[in-house]
């Protein structure tokens, strides 16, 4: 068993290696007509910029640093030769920043003049980085269920062992996971060799070439997949986990990645069937209304139910069963967080202070979200074009960007899930997710969910703070014999599960009012006599 | 402003200084010498096993101390000085009180056992026999466990969480059977097995013996057998922790008396938690209770009494837990390891030999006397209310499933139960689907 395990290890750290390894070391020969193709869908006016370039890269074997370079480089030039001229044309100037221009300028050429050993042996390729990784990742867990002895709750190290005790490895696998996400964010020129890894996938799925959203998305139903595995062993006395740690997978596997990329191949507009607003920030952005409006009857079919999702059925849906339905059964950010990030969820701060920030980070994404959102409309019905400046010299495109910058891919993605191994597993759900703070409202103060505390049975162990993924002080309430209805809770049933005395049980229970909330206090179990307010003579 | 000094923050100590703040403005000091901020006992296996950091046994953050006003002193008592009304503490200062609550908690038991003080050696009880116990497991080959209680159980669980071999020497001839009746015993037996626990039972702890540096190597059973091992577990059960009371004029006998209103023979002078012992019998309750509820429950009562409403001890219908390994534990109501002559018993256990429920009632009125489950979870408030309305036992089998506390989605067993009941008695309940009204009645 131990022998299978360091083998897994082995094979796991093998994919990986490959897998990075080929990050920076693309190969690109881009031809004249793929050249001219970019030209054309880049509008690039600037001759300088074209002819320049052309001679520098064409027909030319190069990597990705140097075709990258040349690329800025000439941009610079041109913008620079532009400006010289008496009188300057700004038509031809070539717009640069760093977080959009590798990835909407350059990384379109390099992903289509990538040439070499990974493009030719896709499948190979594939085996040797995916197929290596994930069966590892098997092996590492799967004989964890003889390993760990008989089903039960195995905690055991957790708080001792450097992975996920903000140890020095903790801190590596941050590193790893933010420049991941920087790469495929900012960066995504530099990733062409991961993405040739599935890109018979995609091929196979749609007919189309893999992108780094493709790359992204396999790389997400796979770790899913294999930490899924891992809870299956780990919590397979509990059937709640099970049936959870299932539904979340299957939501994402067929929502969140093969309905839309199917719904690709027929050329439909990609749509995330489960992705509500404000989560889906994008969904009223103009080209996506515009998008869904001229793809026929089924375009129109997602606009509705994506806003029936938002206005009728998440907060029904909340009433009945809390936002757990949502966060931790349905949810792709909540899938990743309750697979791949289980490991982490005793990292959550479980402090007061954190719980203020908490409040006003998340609630003020959630206005954000909602300023921007209303902005987009109003200019979408007013008929004024996103980039013109509304007013401080701002447009809607302006402050569209800066969401999508700071909230959409620093917030959700670097930090959402690169702190997973420093601050837990939620960070994004708890800080930031602007539909959890809306479902949040509704599971607060009209909602049959609560978590119902078994009358006198606490014994304060800590074990449910400890390991509540959002960092609510579980036991706070709990030996105070009341329930826990906390809007930032997402049903994940892992306190209920770690509490060595049964003293949680999530559940939806007939009304929304007295059962859920009521504090006596006296905990059951003292029979004093409450009444009697006879003073001590004295 | 009136002075309560509480000596002790454990959970009876806490409970009864914060609800004497909830209730009034007096100045409120709570002395220990164990560690500065309250913890819970309880959790202190989980932070040897890395489930938890020791901060997360901490119930309340630091500042809460602050601003609900109640001052920390760590220091040791060591004298009380019931006519000045005075505390003498162990840093040479003295502390003055008009109402003083006394929540020592135990001490583990030893019976002078040969070479129970030698190096490798200790209980189980305080943060500092928990620094102990992670010093000396560091090179542990094997552990030996002397005593069968849940603190022995969790001392076991323990170390094998960390791969030391464990032998567990159990005085009874089943685990903890002079709780638990023989079936639960007996399930809990197999489960220690199946964690690979060399349990010893029906055997005794004659000596331990030394090695050249003071340390034990091994202990001598009565059976005669020498079992080598470098670390010993002392959990033959606890006594009131009051031998610093010894040349007070406080009346004690194994524990502090007190009456029913937890005050001691000296007036504005109580005891409440593990600690106290009851002069008169309250129910089918023993004198000194060593369990957390009770001292929460002495805490929430005394704190009444000291805020001007005197107020009885009055705990409820009895309740407790424990874990097992992998097999939760919980009782409401009485039953005894073997029925008196009054009662019946009716026992279904599930074939995975990892779940039962063990009914006990009145032979002759039918009335539900308590409970034991193992391995399923059951509702705290339904067993209390149906404890107080002295329902039968026909009616709680029918009512089972409103009183099922199993995660959702858990296969529930009350057909299966009731079936077997039935063809037991001859009688021909059926389960009652799961009301939310009777619940919440
Ligand atoms: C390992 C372990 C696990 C347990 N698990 C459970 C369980 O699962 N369920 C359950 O019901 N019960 C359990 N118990 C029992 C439960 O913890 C005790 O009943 C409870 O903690 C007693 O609380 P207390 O406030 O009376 O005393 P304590 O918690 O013992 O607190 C007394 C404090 O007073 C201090 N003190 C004593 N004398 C002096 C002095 N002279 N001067 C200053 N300070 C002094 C002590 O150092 C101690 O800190 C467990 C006990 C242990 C040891
Ligand atoms: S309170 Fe419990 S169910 Fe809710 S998020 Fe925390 S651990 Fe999960
Ligand atoms: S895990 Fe259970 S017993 Fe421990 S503090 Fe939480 S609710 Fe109480």
């Amino acid at each position: 068993m131990k022998a299978i395990k360091n083998i897994g290890y082995f094979l796991t750290f093998l994919g990986f290696a490959f897998f990075i390894g080929s990050v920076f070391t693309g190969t690109h020969k881009v031809t004249t007509a793929t050249y001219e193709n970019w030209i054309q869908s880049k509008n690039i006016k600037s001759e300088y910029f074209i002819n320049h370039t052309q001679k520098a890269i064409v027909d030319q074997q190069m990597s990705t640093w140097e075709l990258s370079q040349i690329i800025l480089d000439q941009a610079k030039a041109s913008n620079q030769y532009q400006k010289s001229q008496p009188k300057t044309d700004w038509s031809k100037i070539i717009h640069l920043k760093w977080s959009k221009t590798s990835k909407d300028f350059i990384y379109p050429l390099a992903r289509a003049s990538v040439i070499g050993w990974y493009k030719q042996h896709p499948t190979l390729w594939f085996l040797i980085t995916f197929g290596f990784a994930i069966l590892g990742g098997l092996m590492i867990f799967i004989p964890n269920y003889k390993l760990l002895g008989p089903a039960g709750i195995k905690n055991n190290g957790i708080f001792q062992h450097s992975a996920t005790n903000k140890g020095i490895i903790g801190f590596i696998t941050a590193f790893f996971f933010m420049a991941f996400y920087v790469l495929l964010y900012f960066f995504p020129n530099y990733i062409i060799n991961p993405i040739l890894s599935v890109n018979g996938i995609n091929q196979f799925l749609s007919g189309n070439d893999a992108g780094q959203w493709f790359l992204y998305g396999v790389m997400y139903c796979s770790v899913m997949t294999v930490f899924a595995v891992r809870m299956f062993i780990k919590y397979r006395h509990n059937s709640y986990q099970l049936l959870r740690t299932t539904v979340v997978l299957f939501f994402q596997i067929a929502f969140g990645f093969l309905i839309p990329e199917i719904l690709v191949a027929f050329n439909k507009p990609w749509f995330d069937f489960k992705n509500a607003w404000p989560l889906n920030y994008t969904f009223f952005f103009d080209y996506n209304i515009n998008n869904l409006l001229n793809s026929g009857h089924l375009g129109i079919f997602m606009l509705v139910w994506g806003i029936a999702l938002t206005v009728i059925i998440v907060p029904i849906m909340v009433y009945f069963y809390g936002k757990r339905w949502y966060c931790s059964w349905v949810c792709g950010c909540g899938g990743l967080a309750e697979t791949l990030g289980d490991p982490y969820r005793q990292l959550s701060d479980k402090s007061l202070f954190s719980w203020k920030v908490e409040r006003w980070l998340i609630h003020g994404v959630l206005v954000f979200a909602t300023l921007m959102t209303a902005l987009t409309l109003y200019v979408y019905f007013a008929h004024i074009e996103s980039w013109k400046v509304i007013a401080f010299g701002i447009s809607a495109y302006d402050v569209q960007t800066w969401y999508g910058f700071f909230i959409g891919s620093i917030f959700s993605g670097v930090i959402g899930t690169g702190f997973y191994p420093i601050m837990g597993n939620r960070v994004w759900c708890r800080f930031g997710c602007p539909l959890a703070a809306y479902m949040g409202f509704v599971q607060r103060f009209k909602s049959k969910f609560r978590i119902t505390t078994n009358g006198g049975q606490c014994i304060s162990c800590g074990n449910c703070s400890t390991y509540c993924e959002q960092g609510i002080d579980v036991r706070a309430y709990a030996q105070k014999g009341q329930n826990i209805v906390r809007s930032s809770c997402v049903g994940c049933g892992i306190c209920s599960a770690v509490c060595p005395r049964g003293v949680l049980k999530l559940e939806n229970g007939s009304d929304t009012g007295i059962s859920r909330t009521q504090v006596n206090d006296i905990l059951l179990g003292n029979d004093m006599d409450l009444l009697s307010m006879t003073k001590k003579n004295s | 402003m009136k002075h309560v000094v509480i000596i002790g923050n454990g959970i009876a100590g806490v409970t009864a200084a914060r609800h004497i703040r909830k209730k009034s403005d007096y100045h409120i000091t709570i002395i220990s010498s164990e560690t500065k901020y309250f913890f819970s006992r309880t959790a202190l296996m989980y932070v040897f096993m890395g489930h938890m950091k020791f901060e997360h046994t901490q119930p309340y953050e630091n500042w809460f101390w602050k601003k609900n006003r109640i001052e920390l002193v760590q220091a040791y008592v060591q004298k009380i000085d019931t006519t000045l009304k005075k505390l003498v503490l162990n840093n040479n200062t003295t502390i003055t009180f008009d109402d003083l609550i006394i929540a020592t908690g135990s001490t583990p038991n030893k019976f002078g056992w040969p070479g129970q003080n030698l190096k490798g050696v200790m209980g189980m009880y305080s943060k500092q026999d928990l620094d102990e116990i992670n010093r000396y497991a560091k090179d542990c080959k094997r552990a030996v466990i002397v005593g069968g209680g849940l603190i022995g159980f969790e001392m076991a669980e323990m170390f094998a969480s960390k791969n030391i071999p464990v032998t567990f020497l159990v005085r009874e001839t089943s685990f903890w059977n002079k709780v638990l009746p023989a079936q639960e015993s007996e399930m809990i037996n197999k489960h220690i097995k199946e964690h690979h626990i060399d349990l010893r039972l029906n055997t005794n702890l004659i000596e331990i013996l030394s090695d050249e540096h003071g340390r034990a190597k091994a202990i001598v059973t009565d059976k005669g057998e020498t079992i080598s091992c470098n670390l010993v577990g002392l959990t033959a059960g606890v006594s009131p922790n009051i031998s610093f009371l010894k040349n007070s004029d406080i009346k004690t006998d194994k524990g502090v008396l007190v009456n029913r209103n937890l005050e001691t023979n000296i007036p504005n002078i109580y005891a409440i938690g593990d600690c106290a012992e009851q002069q008169s019998v309250i129910g089918e309750r023993r004198p000194i209770e060593a369990v957390w509820y009770t001292g929460r429950i002495m805490g929430e009562t005394v704190a009444r009494t000291i805020c001007g409403i005197p107020t009885k001890y009055s705990p409820g219908h009895w309740f407790n837990s424990a874990k097992f390994f992998d097999i939760e534990y919980q009782t409401y109501g009485w039953i005894t390891a073997l029925p008196k002559e009054n009662e019946a018993r009716f026992y279904w256990e599930h074939k995975d030999g990892k779940k039962c429920l063990h009914f006990n009632f009145d032979k002759i009125s039918r009335k539900f006397i308590g409970i034991n489950t193992l391995g399923i979870r059951l509702r705290h408030q339904l067993f209390d209310r149906w404890l107080t309305e002295e329902k039968s036992i026909e009616y709680v089998l029918e009512h089972l499933k409103d009183a099922n506390f199993d995660p959702e989605f858990y296969k529930q067993y009350e057909e299966e139960i009731i079936t077997k009941f039935n063809s037991e008695n001859g009688t021909t309940l059926t389960a009652k689907k799961k009301s939310w009204k009777r619940i919440f009645a």
